[in-house]
């Protein structure tokens, strides 16, 4: 059976490293701070000028001056610093960022990534992820396998205007997890149920490997 | 020289021209200057080019100035919350020149500090690094990025001082510190005038060297997305 976005979201949270600093996108990536291990130190950028984010405010709790990069309001931990936006893409650009999880429209077999608009339908911006897919150490993309139209979302070469060049490391789909290789995507685990021949079938970019 | 005012028009009086580049603070509806913005909205002032991470809501924020068209182009990095915005620019009637969030802030902090341009990895091999300089440093590439001015700075902070002197609360600092440098006037708007050695020396976010004039009102702080647990 395929995973679900909290399969994937957990999936993702093995990416994490004991104090480690990361960068969670908007959607899925965000619901990986819910399988964070109890026992591990982890500290969470939010690119609008806060380290040491903490969860959701209870009703008393809420503060307007006290949110994330999804805009939504969160709250502070004794460990929490503020900054301003320089100073917050300083750390993300100059790589004191440990690893980012981010959502993907297109991934290609190289690596690039395609996020942040779809030409004349869909113009939203790239927000912070440009920069911090140029500057985080490692980069890994939670997604689900295909469209809405059952398309492939790992393509040979990304349709839709990019928002980095060979920057992917890992990707988490709804059917496994795949690295960027030298030749392709290399399947690195598959989820429950799900087979090589179904991976192939469904995929553009090229899979290496057995 | 006096750098108090009493209120956003008062602040405003001789700076407002058709055509200026205005930097605004604000992530979102955080932090905004939302006096200033109100009052740049009520006195008709058009042919705008913004610099501002986002451009607001339809109905609050930065979406206010585009009710009437008075924005020609926006520089920014996030416009996904704001439908009038679209309409405008997908029917061709309002310019926007995307920057990549930390490239914007970067520009702003250069700017400010009389750099005229930096490199940076950030936006190479896409749209964004089409017709600039391409350089490499140690075998990566970089992308040359100009520092940006404004002939005017709109600034949200929590307290100032009669000196311009500025702090922050929380993450509504976002763009505002960026901001306050690139202006060749900067008008900050507080929450509170505070007495001149009331703010803590070392807590001074913005020195009062980069504000012109300030004031003090209220601001009703919208949230975009309220989120709560139970408590």
């Amino acid at each position: 059976m395929p995973w679900d976005r909290n399969d994937m979201a957990a999936r993702a949270a093995q990416e994490l490293e004991d104090g480690f600093y990361v960068n969670l996108g908007i959607g899925i990536p965000t619901l990986v701070s819910n399988y964070v291990p109890e026992d591990y130190d982890i500290t969470l950028q939010s690119e609008n000028g806060m380290l040491g984010m903490g969860p959701f405010p209870t009703e008393e709790e809420i503060d307007a001056d006290l949110i994330n990069a999804g805009k939504q309001t969160v709250t502070e931990l004794d460990r929490t610093s503020y900054f301003s936006s320089s100073q917050s893409f300083a750390m993300i650009r100059g790589g004191h960022i440990n690893l980012s999880i981010l959502g993907a429209m297109e991934v290609s077999e190289t690596g690039d990534l395609a996020n942040w608009m779809i030409p004349g339908r869909l113009v939203k911006g790239m927000g912070g992820a440009m920069d911090l897919v140029a500057g985080v150490q490692r980069i890994v993309i939670i997604m689900d396998h295909a469209n809405k139209a059952g398309e492939s979302k790992l393509l040979k070469k990304c349709s839709l205007p990019l928002t980095g060049q060979g920057v992917v490391d890992r990707i988490i789909t709804n059917l496994g997890v795949f690295d960027v290789v030298e030749d392709g995507l290399k399947v690195i685990e598959l989820a429950p149920e799900v087979t090589m021949e179904e991976v192939r079938n469904k995929t553009e970019a090229t899979i290496v490997g057995s | 020289m006096k750098k108090v005012f009493s209120s956003a028009d008062e602040a405003l009086n001789g700076v407002l021209k058709d055509g200026i580049t205005i930097a605004a603070g604000g992530f979102g509806l955080c932090g905004i200057p939302e006096n200033l913005i109100a009052a740049i909205k009520n006195s008709g002032v058009k042919e705008l080019t913004i610099a501002s991470n986002n451009a607001g809501v339809d109905d609050f924020g930065l979406g206010l100035l585009l009710q009437d068209r008075q924005v020609k182009k926006m520089i920014s990095s996030y416009v996904g919350e704001n439908d009038l915005f679209m309409q405008q620019y997908l029917a061709g009637e309002l310019e926007i020149e995307f920057n990549p969030q930390g490239t914007l802030a970067e520009r702003l902090r250069a700017g400010g500090a009389g750099i005229p341009g930096f490199y940076t990895a950030t936006g190479v091999g896409t749209k964004i690094a089409e017709g600039k300089e391409i350089k490499e440093f140690d075998g990566k590439t970089y992308v040359l990025e100009r520092g940006l001015r404004a002939d005017l700075a709109i600034v949200k902070a929590w307290k100032g001082d009669a000196q311009g002197n500025l702090t922050y609360r929380k993450t509504a600092m976002n763009f505002n510190p960026e901001c306050a440098t690139a202006g060749k006037i900067t008008i900050a708007e507080v929450e509170e005038i505070v007495p001149v050695g009331s703010i803590d020396k070392m807590q001074i976010h913005t020195p009062g060297v980069y504000v012109q004039r300030i004031f003090a009102a209220s601001h009703e702080k919208r949230i975009e997305q309220r989120t709560t647990r139970a408590a």
